[in-house]
């Protein structure tokens, strides 16, 4: 189960625990994610970071300062490091996009659901069952699981693009109305015409992405626990490694 | 009646008002609407050459705040506007005729200046029951303002009923009242919105109409730029202390006294487009933010659904019950976090049994 089988005969390099005579074993190994697709999870997931902490002090700001105002910009400080790390994330995103094109076909997993096919409904139902402790073992999956893809799509994905259609529609008003931000986002406000309720969507929005990283890191360290493949490590190295040789 | 042939330089020198004067007024209205010192010279030739312009002003489900409004401009006096910038042809709540006569005018423009005269709505047209709901002359609303805005130039939708729907359109709506640009779809439409919206800016929008004889430039809701192309919160003078974090946390609180930012106190300056914060008042005197209230957000798109107006998030209309994003996020990420701790726990028991 761990990777390192037991061999009677002794490695070529020896670790304090493997006097005994254990050897590590060679899993199939896959490369599954480039390292653009790494580095954008991380960037990506040290950004949202930023931006839930700093969006929710924009709604709900911190107690009030006292002193001269001129002392202070402790509000707007706020406000820079939101839009700063949503304009990061902005760019990351972009190139994301870019590499689903260019990169391997992981790349652009998430992206699309395979509706038409199947195989991915039956594995949905399995991963469903898995997660509902009716099947004692999950499959294998090169990339994401079927159910893991549908929460991707749905939150990472549409939810990126929402987040950042509705965050630069927001940041056109005080950009003005000549802004590249209008320009490009300005169409927000034809379908909603008073900008609190996209503040709204927006904020609601948050809360979508704080209900996935609750789920998304349950399941990550699960699913690096229980399941026949290497999870956490892979988003790490890029390689995925298989615990078993058995099918599926 | 006054004689729409008559141009506004004709009727303000038949007042008694000197060339000098005359052209003060030009100069001051060119720097009220922003425009360049040039244009004064363009605006005095205006009003020396074009008749003035016939307007019909209707009044559907409203309050009459926006008449209340309109009478109390400054900067120009309203009665300057009416008198002789304008010729307010038709206005039922202010006119001298009555009943039959009142509506023999509306025909009477209607064909006369058939496609030149302006028609100014305040308030707006309930649909429900065919229109029963506004009974205006002896018919529903609805069709008079049908009639008469086919023959018109150009249509101004006065305050936040007229151009968005306002308290009679809010939530559950019972008459269906709607903005006038969804029974209007075929004349532009100018919006100046606010409940009411700000004197100088009614006055402001007709004295542009009048002067160059077309529509101001628009935004994408169809306001004015010039009036609303900047938030109240992009001129607030408390601006100052939003941005260092200095905000009222309660009424008479210290931050109160010190005039600090209403930002928690539910201000909807950040998302209002209009002028208060630099037109202001009954001729500048003040507006709500610096009367120490928030702004409510009066001339936005549905603002009495947008509640509470002392929070600064804002209620979620589909929800029954008062509920903003942070509760009905919060609970669902505590629903889905207590759900993720109970799932783990099954899980670890699960593996633990089996192992032995």
């Amino acid at each position: 189960m761990s990777g390192a089988t037991e061999t009677p005969e002794s490695g070529r390099f020896r670790g304090v625990v493997d006097l005994a005579g254990v050897r590590t074993g060679r899993g199939p190994t896959i490369y599954v994610y480039e390292a653009p697709v790494r580095v954008w999870h991380w960037v990506n997931a040290l950004c949202v970071a930023v931006l839930i902490v700093t969006g929710f002090l924009i709604g709900s700001p911190p107690p009030t300062v006292t002193g001269e105002a001129s002392a202070h910009f402790q509000f707007g400080y706020i406000r820079f490091i939101h839009f700063a790390a949503g304009e990061v994330l902005t760019v990351f995103f972009l190139m994301r996009i870019y590499w689903a094109f260019v990169g391997n076909r992981h790349a652009r997993q998430i992206f699309y659901l395979p509706i038409w096919s199947g195989t991915w409904w039956k594995g949905v139902i399995w991963e469903a069952k898995w997660y509902l402790f009716l099947t004692p073992e999950p499959k294998k999956y090169v990339a994401h699981n079927p159910l893991a893809h549908i929460s991707m799509f749905f939150t990472v994905t549409l939810g990126t693009i929402g987040m950042i259609i509705s965050g630069f529609a927001l940041y056109s008003e005080g950009a003005g109305r000549d802004s590249w931000q209008a320009k490009l986002f300005g169409w927000v406000f034809t379908i909603f015409p008073n900008a609190q309720d996209v503040h709204t969507w927006h904020h609601l929005g948050m809360w979508v992405i704080v209900t996935f990283t609750i789920l998304h890191v349950y399941a990550a360290v699960r699913e690096e626990i229980m399941s026949r493949q290497t999870m956490i490590a892979t988003m790490i190295s890029g390689e995925r490694q298989f615990r078993d040789d058995r099918d599926d | 009646m006054a004689q729409a042939t008559e141009t506004f330089y004709e009727v303000i020198r038949r007042q008694g008002i000197t060339r000098r004067s005359f052209n003060r007024f030009c100069s001051l209205t060119a720097a009220s609407l922003g425009l360049a010192p040039a244009v004064a010279p363009q605006i005095a030739h205006a009003l020396e050459t074009r008749p003035r312009l016939p307007i019909i002003w209707m009044h559907g489900l409203e309050c009459t705040c926006c008449s209340e409004s309109f009478i109390r401009s400054a900067h120009p006096l309203a009665k300057d506007v009416v008198l002789s910038m304008i010729s307010l042809d038709y206005d039922d709540t202010i006119m001298a005729a009555a009943g039959h006569q009142a509506e023999a005018i509306l025909d009477e423009i209607r064909t006369k200046y058939k496609g030149g005269y302006v028609l100014a709505v305040e308030g707006n047209p309930p649909l429900n029951e065919d229109g029963m709901y506004c009974i205006d002359g002896g018919r529903p609303f609805v069709e008079k303002l049908k009639a008469m805005a086919a023959d018109a130039q150009v249509v101004v939708a006065w305050g936040s009923c007229a151009s968005w729907g306002c308290v009679q359109a809010a939530k559950p709506n019972p008459t269906n009242a709607v903005p006038i640009d969804k029974v209007i779809r075929d004349k532009p439409v100018i919006k100046v919105p606010g409940c009411p919206p700000i004197a100088e800016v009614m006055t402001g929008v007709i004295t542009f109409i009048t002067t160059f004889g077309r529509l101001p430039e628009l935004d994408r809701q169809g306001r004015p730029k010039m009036f609303y192309s900047q938030r109240i919160h992009d001129k607030c003078y408390r601006r100052g202390h939003f941005d260092a974090g200095q905000f009222v946390e309660e009424w008479d609180d210290d931050g109160a006294r010190r005039g600090y930012c209403l930002y928690k106190m539910g201000c909807r300056g950040p998302t209002t487009y209009n002028a208060c914060s630099t037109v202001r008042w009954n001729d500048g005197v003040s507006f709500p933010i610096q009367s120490g209230h928030g702004c409510i957000g009066c001339s936005e798109d549905g603002f009495w659904d947008n509640g509470p107006f002392y929070d600064r998030l804002s209620n979620i209309r589909q929800f029954s019950i008062d509920a903003n994003a942070d509760l009905v996020g919060g609970t669902v990420a505590g629903v889905v976090g207590a759900a993720v701790v109970a799932h783990a726990a099954v899980t670890a028991v699960t593996r633990l049994t089996k192992k032995r």
